[in-house]
């Protein structure tokens, strides 16, 4: 039989019993569209995760006082022993290589702050001019913490949008003043509205010069220091030089930890990759069942069309073209089915982006190759012992069946 | 040499524990171009040895050759050649293909063998005006009466110009004037050139044919000619 006679055959046997041919097709749909979402669902989530990390700043090494060995965010790097206190003079030491831009040292605490008889307690940030732009923040009104060199205590604070809404609610906020502790500062910014990040939430941040954050808190250490790189190639440069000139501060101790966002990217990115896959391998599963169902349902139509099989063979059929008949019919509907699938995969998944407008989810290509790769697979696969049990049957006998 | 040569064919049927001689020892030579009735008793063996004829079926024992080659004795896959090329046949329930029109079914021999659409349409409307049915070429067979439809199965038994035609109760399920009409397009066939073995009940269509063998019990029991 040529070819296009065998697609055309088969494709006359299939809708010539619409209801087997529908259920198959529904089945490999089924299978195909449950890996199409739950890919998408799954990629969509680590693409969510990997584009708020990189929003962050790619090209940032984060400077952790205490020597950790972990490579990532964990539980490690939190619980560091330190053994000697990064300064604000180390901070300043790390402009001096030259694939570093800028640098933002923090220091962190909590304090009441508190204006016109308003009062909350809020967590504090000493850093200094730069911070904005390594972190990528907008203000809403004002200006950011003013460029007057790492040491100087100076009186300027910049609020977040929540802060302000509380503190100060429709009064203006801009030129007013405030007490954090037990300083005065004045307001010079507002940040703009953050919202939900997997960042800090900007929102209800305090941001004061670095000096006057230690002095209130009460500490020469720092608790980080941000240090952005001139492009995303020069990190692992940036980050030997940044321990170089540590080293040399610290008495040739590395006691520093150094962290990339590509490390805590990436192992993000690996936990949800995986994840991603082992959601795929269970819908994969669905789609074996369909294969299963596939098998059933030709068998059944095996038994149901033997009178034709033996006319067939009658008329001159090679066994060979009785398997390939029913092969292809096996294939045309796992196609056909898979289509569907796809049909209904990236409706959705367009429904759930329709729902979580953050969510990127697209199924990624892999999936969609994989999952019509896999019912085709499943659809012939399972075709074959029909195939083979038509193939086989005795003229004769296929014949005394009638049509 | 006969075109058809079987020598001491058997054919044994076993159901559980017991044997059914269908066929004994059947030895029989037939000419090309004849045209032979084979008649008998319900039981008698006359499909049986007609669908050994029609290589559907294998002997227990005993030889067949077709035009000189042992065909008897090949594999399915060359079997079912010989079959698509050398052998048409007629069934007594027609045996057309539901979901297919009158023209496909009797283009589905050609598809078969992969002869090129082009061909099998011009094949096809040739056969169907033969048999007289060129205006019912894309009629279903439930659209079509028994008497068409027995015509459409001979236009597709005889498509790939088969050297011989097999007949198995071509008319029993016919009245008698469609069943005449038939069994002279089967006739026409003949004169043509074609072999006709035609297995029948109707004793009057056994003496139209110029050889009738009588059948009883698995074996031979009479081989005349006219
Ligand atoms: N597939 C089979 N299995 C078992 N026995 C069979 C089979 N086919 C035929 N037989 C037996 O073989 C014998 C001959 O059968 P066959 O069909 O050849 O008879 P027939 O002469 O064609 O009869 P009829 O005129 O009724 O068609 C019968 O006894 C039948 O029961
Ligand atoms: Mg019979």
């Amino acid at each position: 039989m040529k070819p296009f006679d065998l697609v055309r055959f088969a494709l006359q046997a299939a809708t010539g019993s619409p209801l087997r041919t529908g259920l198959m097709a529904l089945a490999m749909a089924i299978g195909v569209a449950a890996v199409v979402v739950l890919t998408a669902l799954g990629d969509g989530a680590r693409r969510y995760v990997v584009n708020e990390f990189n929003s962050l700043g790619s090209n940032l090494v984060i400077v952790l006082p205490g020597r950790t060995e972990t490579g990532g965010i964990g539980i490690g790097t939190l619980s560091t022993s330190t053994t000697r206190d990064l300064t604000l003079r180390d901070a300043a030491a790390l402009l001096r290589a030259d694939g570093v831009v800028r640098i933002a040292p923090l220091v962190v605490g909590d304090a009441e702050v508190s204006s016109g008889g308003r009062l909350r307690s809020s967590f504090v940030v000493g850093t200094t001019s730069d911070f904005a732009r390594v972190r990528r923040l907008e203000l809403a009104q004002g200006r950011f913490l003013p460029d007057e060199g790492l040491e100087r205590a100076s009186s300027w604070a910049v609020i977040g949008a929540t802060i302000r809404d509380e503190l100060f609610g429709a009064k203006p906020a801009l030129g007013a003043r405030l007490r954090i502790g037990d300083r005065r500062f004045r307001v010079i910014g507002v940040l703009a509205a953050s919202g939900q990040g997997l960042g800090m939430n900007t929102d209800e941040l305090v941001l004061v010069p670095a000096a006057s954050a230690q002095a209130m808190f009460d500490t020469n250490s720092l608790f980080r220091i941000l240090v952005e790189a001139r492009e995303r190639d020069a990190l692992d440069r940036v980050r030997s030089q940044v321990e170089d000139i540590l080293m040399a501060r610290h008495d040739g101790e590395r006691d520093v930890t150094l962290l990339t966002q590509d490390a805590v990217v990436g192992t993000f990115d690996r936990i949800l990759a995986a994840l991603t896959l082992a959601v795929a391998g269970i819908a994969a599963i669905s789609l074996a069942v369909a294969g299963i169902l596939v098998m059933n349902v030709m068998l059944v139509a095996v038994t149901q069309r033997t009178g034709e099989i033996g006319l067939l063979k009658a008329l001159g059929a090679a066994p060979g073209a009785i398997r390939s008949a029913f092969l292809a019919e096996a294939a045309l509907l796992s196609l056909a089915g898979a289509a569907i699938g796809l049909l209904l995969g990236f409706t959705g998944a367009a429904l759930l982006r329709a729902v979580f407008p953050e969510l990127p989810a697209y199924p990624p290509s892999w999936a969609v190759v994989a999952g019509l790769a896999t019912s085709l697979a499943t659809g012939v696969g399972f075709g074959v012992l029909p195939a083979r049990r038509a193939a086989r049957l005795d003229p004769v006998q296929a014949l005394a069946r009638g049509l | 040499m006969s075109q058809i040569e079987l020598y001491e064919i058997d054919r044994i049927f076993e159901i559980g524990d017991s044997c059914v001689h269908a066929l004994k020892s059947i030895t029989l030579t037939i000419d090309a171009g004849e045209y032979l009735a084979v008649m008998g008793p319900s039981g008698s063996g006359k499909s049986t040895l007609l669908n050994i004829l029609g290589l559907l079926d294998r002997p227990n024992h005993g030889r067949y050759r077709l035009e000189g080659h042992e065909v008897g004795a090949l594999p399915p896959d060359q079997q079912a050649r010989v079959r698509s090329e050398r052998i048409g046949f007629v069934f007594q329930s027609f045996h057309l293909v539901p979901r297919l029109s009158a023209a496909d079914n009797v283009a589905l021999p050609m598809m078969l063998a992969g002869i090129p659409a082009g061909e099998r349409r011009r094949r096809v409307a040739d056969a169907l005006a033969g048999v007289g049915l060129e205006s019912r070429a894309d009629h279903r067979p439930q659209q079509l009466s028994g008497g068409q439809r027995q015509r459409v199965a001979i236009a597709r038994a005889t498509i790939m110009r088969p050297a011989v035609l097999l007949a198995d109760e071509p008319t029993g399920n016919l009245d008698r004037t469609t069943g005449t009409e038939v069994t002279e397009l089967l006739e026409d066939l003949n004169r043509a050139g074609t072999t006709l073995i035609v297995v029948t009940h109707d004793p009057a269509m056994g003496e139209r044919a110029h050889r009738c063998l009588q059948m009883e019990d698995g074996a031979l029991r009479a081989d005349r000619r006219r």
